[in-house]
């Protein structure tokens, strides 16, 4: 029933959830699977520590990412004059910051397998450092999707970064999560479960879709 | 273009933990044919091939071809014992060298599909490369090798796990391959497969090339007694 009459707002804040974290997800995708792919072929000086601090960083709590980009992103700041605290691109700037490592660790994970596979294959075809990050990308894509979905799980339910830097401001940056948060705080707890509903069906849809779309299990193992 | 052989090694060496695998070895191969190398497990067959092919670390001695090395890396190709196979289907690993070439993938899979068809994989173009069989997985190597027309072929015990009939349909390709032109470079621990392709022999003993000789010359009178008791079965320490 009160998700029929909130239909409106409802679906303002269900949509801008999907959003910032999608934006989120794509920007932290595009930083953390070139960089699972270059640790997992290139031998470099730091490899060993970086790959320790990425999963070190897998469990930094959402809620001093979320102050530190506040102190960073203030007024006071160095990056204050970008105005950006408060809206949904400081959402985002949070949201990467969780998620990177975490996609990154995952994939590295699954690429460092493959990698140990076509070693001696791609080394004696003579295969350029992007090359074979390309290569590895590519066939182990299945792998790489389920380190995507744990990252869009952990940005679509998260709330302590995004309470602080967004500000929970209504028609603004108030998304599911915070709404969540909000509503069980008046109170409300009928309206708070009925978000709740709201963001796990997201998920969920969201999961499927994307499953559905790329065939997962449809075929052989790869 | 100009030919990359003769391949030319002198005093060429390997080693791993300071441990002398393979060498000195003096050896100078030119085409045409197949040179197969043989000998006892251990003696540094496959070592010997990685060397010559540039995938293991010289560390003493030089080897070099007729042209620069840079050029030559894109003249020669290696087939492992085990193949490895990239998780794609047969057509795109077979057309993964050309598309590495920076070919389109139309043109790369369209002449994929040829070689598949050559060696014998014509009917599954697009069957995940990763639930062929033993065999097929070779002939899938075999042919992703040869798509990019090398000079040289590189191949370690191409056969050792597989069954007479895939054993006989690699030694066809191979027996085509040279004939079309690339020169083979073959390490083997079966006798019959040496002397069916073999147009000289290097007998490998202790990291050292203990024989060179003409295939038919040697398997009729080995030069050395240690090559006459490793053809007659003995075991050699």
């Amino acid at each position: 029933m009160l998700l029929i009459t909130l239909d409106g707002d409802l679906l303002e804040i269900a949509l801008r959830s999907l959003r910032v974290t999608l934006t989120a997800l794509v920007i932290a995708g595009l930083i953390a699977l070139p960089l699972a792919a270059l640790l997992a072929v290139r031998r470099f000086r730091w490899r060993r520590a970086v790959i320790a601090i990425l999963n070190a960083m897998m469990s930094l709590p959402p809620v001093v990412v979320g102050l530190v980009v506040y102190v960073i992103l203030s007024r006071s700041g160095p990056l204050g004059a970008l105005g950006l605290l408060f809206t949904p691109g400081a959402m985002i700037i949070a949201q990467v910051i969780i998620i990177v490592p975490l996609i990154a660790s995952i994939a590295h994970q699954s690429l460092r397998d493959l990698w140990s596979e076509y070693h001696d294959l791609l080394i004696s075809m003579n295969v350029t450092q992007t090359q074979k990050m390309a290569t590895l990308l590519w066939d182990a894509r299945r792998a790489l999707l389920t380190a995507m979905l744990a990252g869009f799980g952990r940005a679509i339910g998260e709330v302590g970064a995004i309470m602080i830097v967004g500000g929970n401001i209504e028609h603004a940056t108030r998304v599911l999560t915070t709404a969540i948060a909000l509503e069980t705080g008046k109170g409300d707890f009928a309206l708070a479960l009925a978000l709740g509903f709201v963001l796990i069906a997201l998920a969920v849809t969201i999961n499927f879709a994307i499953h559905a779309l790329t065939r997962t299990e449809r075929e052989a193992r790869w | 273009m100009s030919a990359i052989l003769p391949l030319r090694l002198s005093g060429a060496e390997a080693r791993r933990r300071g441990k002398r695998l393979v060498g000195p070895v003096d050896l100078t191969l030119n085409s045409p044919g197949a040179t197969v190398v043989i000998g006892p497990n251990g003696a540094g067959k496959t070592t010997l091939l990685r060397l010559m092919h540039g995938t293991e670390r010289l560390a003493g001695g030089e080897i070099s071809w007729a042209r620069p090395l840079a050029e030559v890396r894109h003249e020669i190709a290696f087939v492992f014992q085990t193949p490895v196979v990239l998780r794609r289907s047969v057509l795109d690993n077979i057309a993964y060298p050309l598309r590495l070439r920076g070919q389109s993938r139309k043109n790369a899979r369209a002449e994929a599909l040829d070689w598949a068809g050559r060696v014998g994989l014509g009917g599954m173009p697009d069957r995940q490369a990763t639930v062929l069989s033993g065999g097929e997985r070779q002939k899938l190597a075999l042919a992703r090798a040869l798509i990019t027309r090398p000079e040289v072929l590189f191949l370690d015990e191409p056969t050792a796990a597989l069954d007479g009939r895939s054993t006989r349909e690699i030694e066809t390709i191979l027996t085509e391959a040279s004939i079309a032109g690339t020169r083979l470079i073959l390490s083997t621990h079966d006798m019959g497969q040496a002397r069916r392709l073999a147009t000289e022999v290097v007998f490998l003993l202790h990291g050292r090339v203990h024989e060179t000789a003409a295939a038919l010359a040697f398997f009729d009178a080995p030069g050395t007694p240690e090559a006459a008791a490793f053809l007659r079965g003995d075991i050699i320490e």
